[in-house]
């Protein structure tokens, strides 16, 4: 065949391969857009699920998952970050380091509903919190730390070498450079992990079915060790556990949650390319 | 010099403080395992894990129950199998698309969009296809319901191609700049130079894609648990109902007695969930640290 004629037809079949990736996105935005718009209203977002949830609102479901993902942070960020700065700042290519950046490689493919198991087991039962806040946000900040560790790693690598080198050989001290020299610069990095693994938390579902959802609870949690809704697992109830939901409360539901996860994860995309726009070196 | 040994103590501490916030990720994939042996082992005291694991009946809540995970094995595998048919050579061709000839505005949306595909909660895309795909699947072969292992690999699909076209993409615009500068000047035209050339080079971070891809489908639960309707039979057919390792356990555990015997075989699937995604990526890792060298 002309070789011409060949790059023709191939970039064609590439075009719509990537065309078949891509638009599934479109369609399940303009499904549950068009569908379930029709249920927002203040009273849906801010109200009690009432009669068994086929009436009032998803308040309780959309507390509980911010609080879930506020807990997970808080736990999972400082870690993260400083695992990372160990891994960029402190390791050298010696054994301990290889093991880390595998167990790091490891809890990232680790099964979301394997994490779920753990934490019923260490979390729930061993160390006796219960199906609570406090074993759901464990849970999913174990979950999210890889996230975490991965995008600060890359953000801190991207810190030229000659900032530390110019620090040190004024007598700054390793830690006094990190602080002042590299952590400054690798901020904007380690802040869109930060909102990539909330995002992440905020819509898993499997680790917290056993942790610390609730079926149907139409109160606020009063502390962290109190059960809660939260909204994925809200979502999975109604559209496969109680016959009768109104079709746009499921679609509602639905928008709120990709709404809430892709609003989290466009405001780390756009962080990142405008950090990378505004980078001096 | 009192200060500057408090300042010296302070360091010590701040480092070592890093230095265990580094190990802890070993410590956490260490205590994974062993809370999944310490709750699912019991279960091997009554039961051989020869039987277990090719036990070809599945029921926990009668007596006596019988608890072979084959069915749920061979579940995991057909849906694993039809994902990767269908996300394989798509998020391959999307990847080649993205690096090598999409313009680069167009390169940065698409990468954008795919990030995007990669975020929506598995819980939605399940929604969607329990809502859209399955009727639509049920009408097509005129089955009495739509909730198959056909359904499921198709869902997983989408669910897998982010992981693919991302990582092969990284692997193929890693590939040498002057690979393809040779081959253009040799007179080869740009597709060929994509498909010989540079494809060819990329090919061990491919690897490592459709990997980690695969490893993402069978520890992928809430959707696979919405969409495959969910019966624990040894498949014959993608068109009708399996139940995955994962679904098993997302969809029984809340009526297993905490320490029985039910119990413990839910977290002895754990443990072989566990075992699977740790070799698959164990052996993605090596692939990912080949290509880059």
């Amino acid at each position: 065949m002309n070789p011409r004629l060949a790059q023709k037809i191939a970039f064609a079949v590439l075009l719509l391969a990537t065309l078949l990736v891509v638009l599934p996105v479109l369609v399940i935005l303009l499904i549950i857009v068009g569908k379930g718009a029709s249920a927002i209203s203040w009273d849906f977002l801010f109200s009690m699920p009432r009669d068994g949830m086929t009436a009032g609102g998803i308040f309780p479901a959309i507390l509980g998952t911010l609080y879930l993902v506020i807990g997970a942070i808080i736990f999972a960020v400082p870690l993260g970050v400083l695992a990372a700065v160990y891994l960029v700042e402190y390791s050298s290519d010696n054994w301990l380091s290889r093991l880390v950046k595998l167990s790091i490689v490891n809890l990232a493919g680790v099964p979301s509903v394997v994490y779920g198991l753990f934490g019923l087991g260490i979390f729930v039962t061993f160390f006796g919190f219960g199906a609570s806040i406090l074993s759901g946000s464990l849970t999913l900040g174990i979950m999210i730390l890889p996230v975490i560790i991965t995008s600060s790693r890359e953000a801190l690598e991207s810190v030229p070498r000659h900032f530390r080198t110019v620090s040190l050989s004024l007598g700054a001290s390793r830690w006094q450079t990190i602080r002042h020299s590299v952590l400054p610069h690798a901020l904007p990095g380690i802040l869109t992990g930060m909102i990539l693994g909330l995002g992440r938390a905020a819509g898993e579902t499997a680790p917290i079915l056993f942790t610390v959802a609730a079926f149907y609870l139409p109160r606020l949690p009063q502390s962290v060790f109190d059960q809660t809704m939260a909204l994925p697992y809200h979502l999975y109830v109604i559209s496969t556990q109680v016959p009768g939901i109104a079709e746009n409360v499921r679609y509602g539901t639905a928008l709120v949650l990709l709404s809430l996860v892709l609003l989290l994860n466009l405001a780390a995309i756009l962080i990142r390319s405008r950090f990378r726009r505004k980078k001096k070196w | 010099m009192k200060p500057m040994r408090v300042r010296k103590l302070k360091e010590w501490l701040i480092e070592k403080t890093i230095l265990l916030s580094g190990i802890f990720s070993v410590v956490f994939v260490l205590l994974i395992f062993l809370f999944l042996l310490r709750e699912g082992l019991s279960l091997f005291r009554g039961e051989s894990v020869i039987d277990f694991i090719f036990g070809k009946s599945w029921y926990p809540i009668s007596d006596p129950p019988r608890f072979g995970i084959l069915p749920l094995i061979l579940g995991s595998l057909l849906v694993t199998l039809g994902a990767a048919a269908i996300s394989v050579p798509i998020g391959i061709a999307a990847a080649l698309y993205i690096a090598e000839i999409a313009p680069l505005r167009l390169r940065e949306a698409l990468k954008a969009g795919i990030e995007l595909l990669a975020a929506i909660p598995s819980v939605v895309i399940g929604f969607i296809g329990m809502i859209t795909l399955g009727p639509w699947i049920k009408n097509l072969f005129n089955i009495p319901t739509g909730l198959t292992a056909l359904t499921g690999s198709v869902t997983l699909a989408f669910m897998a191609m982010p992981t693919i076209v991302s990582i092969a993409e990284d692997a193929i615009t890693a590939v040498p700049r002057q690979y393809r500068e040779a081959a253009i000047a040799m007179g080869a035209t740009k597709w060929q130079t994509t498909w010989r050339i540079v494809a060819r080079a990329a090919r061990p971070g491919m690897l490592a894609a459709v990997m980690l891809g695969i490893g993402r489908v069978i520890g992928e639960t809430m959707a696979v648990m919405m969409v495959t309707g969910n019966a624990a039979i040894i498949p014959t057919s993608f068109l009708q109902p399996v139940r995955t390792l994962t679904a098993t356990i997302a969809a029984e555990m809340g009526e297993s007695v905490q320490g029985g015997p039910h119990y413990a075989a839910l977290f002895a699937i754990g443990i072989v969930l566990f075992v699977i995604t740790f070799l698959i990526n164990g052996v993605a890792d090596l692939y990912l640290h080949r290509s880059r060298r």
